[in-house]
């Protein structure tokens, strides 16, 4: 069994972080009954007895002593920190995992990226050392932060490229906050191009998510509640939809949106922590959702997002969880994939799901989603047995698709109207180290990512006709 | 004689262990003495409490399914797997056939040699080999290609028999294409015979003859197990003189993989229904065999949806047949096994038709018989064919193509080559697979 750390920079980050941590303990504490330290909870947690006399570490098997998250969390303000660690979740920290300053970025890329990650790499270094040693087999380094900022942005990448430098042959999969366009940083537009370029260079595997989807997901399951037709119960339970039953007593403004982004990683590992009939690990998805090194930025859409009470829930319902996997209002960014160019698509299904239901909804789907010429069986398939908190099945939808390509568009348009300008530039500029080359060759980079992805969206059209095969003579 | 099997990776681990489960409760309900010490012997030992234990190695490079498999055995109460006898790594291959084949196996060689040294010398005779594994993934495929040359190079006079269960044609794993090319093209050079099962053709049998609605990997794997036993467990052949025949390994090798170009054998079993039916259901040799027959040139594994219209071509016709002419499957040998009820009574005659094989051998030589009285897994009479045919023609070509157009973008191409597989060894193995696609497609008729 494999050790995944979770490294969370920045506020967006930590939010969102501190969501992943209070549902990965609910729905450890709702699957392990029995109170041992398990295989499934060591990938995310160590057992650390204190009261031994070396650094407490605790093998698996013996009972659960107190569990530490295998996390690291960086932020240069203290705010978000210091409320972690004041509320429900302290326990789950060691204040050797934390790395904090008290001024912040100001919302400024070049701050995190080179001032800060200049005067912290070496305590970054031995922090992120130090967490990977406590593992077994690391097999994942999970990176979360925002791209509009200043810390998670710069820093983060920075850190992304530190990880790549120390831990080659970890995977680093970056799920990343995109900024919309009514955001009130200003500045945004700079943060996000320039942490893209470091996210296509050394990241194995990008979940972009956009704040406006998860706001429309949230609005959604607040109408289901309480707009709710007769007969539908809002399952208090389930993870997606809350804190009631977590730790924390008091929602705050956020929660629920970053709920949906903790469920993508709890469903992303489902199937490495739990058993079921056709695993998918972590080195999986990136191996066969990455065809081209670049392009690994991948949509990604939750069902089901809310449960009826319904106990025994017939098939059709199980189908329309597949429908809904591949309609717009699951996804996590906004785009239409549907209507762009399918590189590849992994399915990732938890609960009580047989392959003949799997087969059959990829049949049913399948000629409405257009595929890309040489991979028009391009599926990857997992079945976890064990599903999540509250519903008795649920479906994670991984697609590397070119629909990402408008998105990326868009960004670069915020970016170069303010760059024609040279608005705020001399902010980014004072900064020591920074140079207005690294501008322009972020803005390159995404221009030729944008390209690539053009490419490929232009055989879409085109009818390719199997390439002529190799002749024997006789 | 015994036979070891070696089970790589998920699925290799889950098919094996349904596999001893079939063999042991054939073995244990069948109640004749001769057949059920026969069975035992050859894949379990006895251990000094009288416990059953498989002669079986259990590999995957992470643990989680070789722990599933190895309680569930235990939990049976009727066999299980030797304590030490499996091999498990912290993290899986991930797909990639490069990191099975470069970098998982080499690196674990010694300690699976180690494995499987104990497991052959508790054996008193060994006829050989059962690597088990599928061609999708990247343990399975990878690393068992490389567990393949280990066993052809230390025990070079033994026989391998490689089972394959192939994917499902609208994909389980993205590059499944790739990784099936890679092993196959290295197996036929290693095997000595490569038996196929296809995840597709396996789950219309669960849904169309078993009528299950909602199929599950186990109800897969059972029905692969199903006709797997039927071919494993002891019968009488000819070399055999009145006993059980003490080299089942090398004589269906003998039988069947005639010539090194030759090596895909693909299976059949009639009858094959729910098992609510089975008491209800009466069976005659003639029936069956007429069926199973017919299965066999029109290339249908189910006795459901057969084509009767399908006639081997008069002995005019051209020479050569190409892969779209007709849909008459030519056979190059074929093994028949009967077990049951009446078993010496039935006529075989159809299967020795020369009419239906390739006329390089004499049908005498192609058709082989075997047969054992006693009732195999429930049913009173059942027919197993063990066919050296063109019947997987049509998706070998097809798995070529589709990695073909893929390689022809160059896609995933990097994550190969970072394990060790260069362009110029998925070449090779291109190559290779052509050749075996045009030997078949041009079986003289």
């Amino acid at each position: 069994m494999t050790q995944s750390v979770v490294v969370q920079v920045g506020q967006c980050g930590n939010q969102v972080g501190c969501r992943f941590w209070d549902l990965a303990l609910r729905e450890h504490a709702h699957v392990n009954k029995r109170g041992l330290y398990d295989e499934a909870l060591s990938s995310f947690f160590r057992n650390v007895d204190s009261r031994k006399s070396s650094s407490g570490a605790c093998c698996v098997g013996g009972r659960i002593q107190r569990l530490k998250a295998r996390a690291v969390l960086i932020d240069m303000e203290e705010g978000v920190v210091n409320g972690i660690l004041q509320g429900p979740l302290r326990e789950v920290f060691d204040s050797t995992q934390l790395l904090t300053d008290v001024s912040g970025s100001g919302n400024n890329w070049a701050v995190g990226h080179l001032t800060y990650g200049s005067a912290y790499r070496e305590s970054i270094v031995n922090t992120l050392r130090k967490t990977a040693e406590h593992c077994d087999c690391l097999q994942c380094f999970f990176l979360i932060h925002s791209m509009g900022g200043g810390t998670g942005s710069g820093l983060g990448t920075r850190v992304l490229s530190l990880l790549e430098e120390e831990f080659s042959d970890v995977c680093r999969i970056v799920t990343t906050m995109y900024p919309s366009a009514e955001d009130d940083v200003i500045t945004s537009p700079y943060n996000s191009v320039l942490a893209m370029r470091e996210l296509t260079e050394h990241a194995d595997c990008v979940l972009p998510v956009e704040n406006q989807s998860l706001v429309d997901i949230v609005n959604k399951i607040s109408l289901m509640s309480h707009g709710a037709k007769p007969g539908c119960v809002l399952k208090k339970d389930c993870t997606v939809t809350s804190g009631h039953g977590s730790l924390s007593p008091t929602e705050k403004p956020f929660d629920a949106m970053n709920n949906i982004v903790a469920n993508l990683l709890l469903n992303i590992t489902s199937s490495a922590r739990f058993e079921g009939s056709l695993n998918m690990d972590l080195n999986e998805i990136a191996m066969n959702l990455v065809p081209f090194p670049r392009l690994h930025y991948l949509v990604p859409s939750l069902t089901p997002l809310y449960t009826l009470a319904d106990v025994n829930i017939p098939t059709r319902r199980l189908d329309q969880m597949f429908s809904d996997a591949f309609s717009k209002d699951h996804q996590l960014i906004r785009a239409d994939p549907k209507h762009s160019l399918y590189l590849a698509c992994a399915l990732m299904v938890r609960g009580n799901v047989q392959v003949s239901d799997l087969r059959r909804n990829i049949e049913r789907l399948r000629p409405s989603l257009p595929f890309v010429s040489w991979n028009q069986e391009g599926w990857k398939t997992g079945l976890c047995s064990v599903p999540p908190v509250g519903h008795s099945h649920s479906l994670l939808a991984l697609a590397n698709n070119t629909c990402v390509k408008p998105t990326f568009m868009e960004l670069r348009e915020r970016f170069t109207k303010l760059y024609r300008k040279k608005a705020h530039l001399h902010h980014y500029l004072h900064v020591d180290g920074m140079e207005q080359s690294i501008f322009s060759e972020a803005l390159s980079s995404l221009d030729a990512l944008i390209d690539e992805y053009h490419q490929l969206d232009a055989t879409k059209a085109r009818i390719t006709p199997d390439a002529p095969r190799l002749s024997i003579a006789r | 004689m015994s036979v070891v099997t070696v089970q790589l990776g998920q699925c290799g681990n889950q098919v094996g262990r349904e596999l001893f489960d079939v063999m042991c409760s054939d073995a244990q309900d069948a109640g004749r003495k001769t057949h059920s010490t026969a069975g035992w012997e050859r894949f379990f030992r006895q251990t000094t409490q009288g416990d059953l234990e498989a002669r079986a190695v259990l590999i995957d490079m992470e643990p989680k399914v070789i722990n599933h498999s190895m309680s569930r055995a235990a939990k049976s109460g009727r066999w299980r797997y030797g304590e030490t006898s499996h091999f498990s790594q912290k993290q899986g291959s991930g797909n990639n056939w490069a990191n099975g084949y470069c970098v998982h196996g080499p690196g674990h060689r010694d300690a699976v040699e180690e494995l499987v040294r104990r497991e052959v010398e508790h054996c008193d005779m060994l006829a050989g080999f059962i690597p088990m594994m599928s061609v999708a993934g990247g343990t399975g495929s990878g690393v068992g290609t490389f567990v393949t040359q280990c066993l052809r190079d230390i025990y070079p006079s033994a026989f391998v028999l490689n089972h394959l269960t192939w994917p499902y044609g609208t994909g389980e794993v993205i590059v499944q294409n790739y990784n099936s090319v890679l092993t196959l093209a290295h197996l036929y050079q290693l095997s000595d015979a490569i038996l196929v099962h296809e995840n597709d053709i396996v789950h219309r049998i669960c849904s169309q003859l078993l009528k299950i609605k909602q199929i599950s990997f186990s109800d897969i794997n059972r029905v692969i197990a199903h006709q797997l036993g039927g071919v494993l467990q002891p019968a009488l052949t000819p070399d055999s003189c009145g006993a059980y025949s003490r080299n089942p390994l090398g004589e269906l090798v003998g039988a069947l993989a005639c010539h090194p170009e030759y090596k895909l054998l693909s299976v059949s079993t009639i009858p094959q229904m729910a098992s609510s039916s089975i008491a209800f259901s009466t069976f005659s040799w003639p029936a069956l065999l007429k069926h199973l027959r017919q299965m066999l040139i029109s290339n249908t594994k189910m006795e459901e949806g057969i084509d009767w219209q399908v006639r081997p071509p008069p002995a005019s016709a051209g020479r050569t047949k190409t892969l779209t002419a007709g849909s008459f499957n030519t056979s190059l040998a074929n093994l028949l096994i009967l077990r049951g009820k009446d078993v010496y009574s039935a006529e075989t005659g159809g299967f020795g038709d020369s009419a239906i094989y390739t006329s390089w051998l004499p049908p005498d030589e192609a058709f082989s018989l075997w047969k054992s009285p006693v009732p195999f897994n429930k049913y009173e009479k059942s027919a197993t064919l063990v066919s050296n045919s063109q019947a997987l023609l049509r998706p070998l070509d097809d798995m070529v193509r589709k990695a073909w157009n893929m390689f022809a973008s160059r896609a995933y191409i990097h994550q190969y080559v970072k394990f060790g597989i260069s362009e110029e060894d998925f070449l090779d193995s291109f190559t290779s697979l052509e050749q075996v696609i045009s030997s078949y497609t041009q079986l003289p008729c």
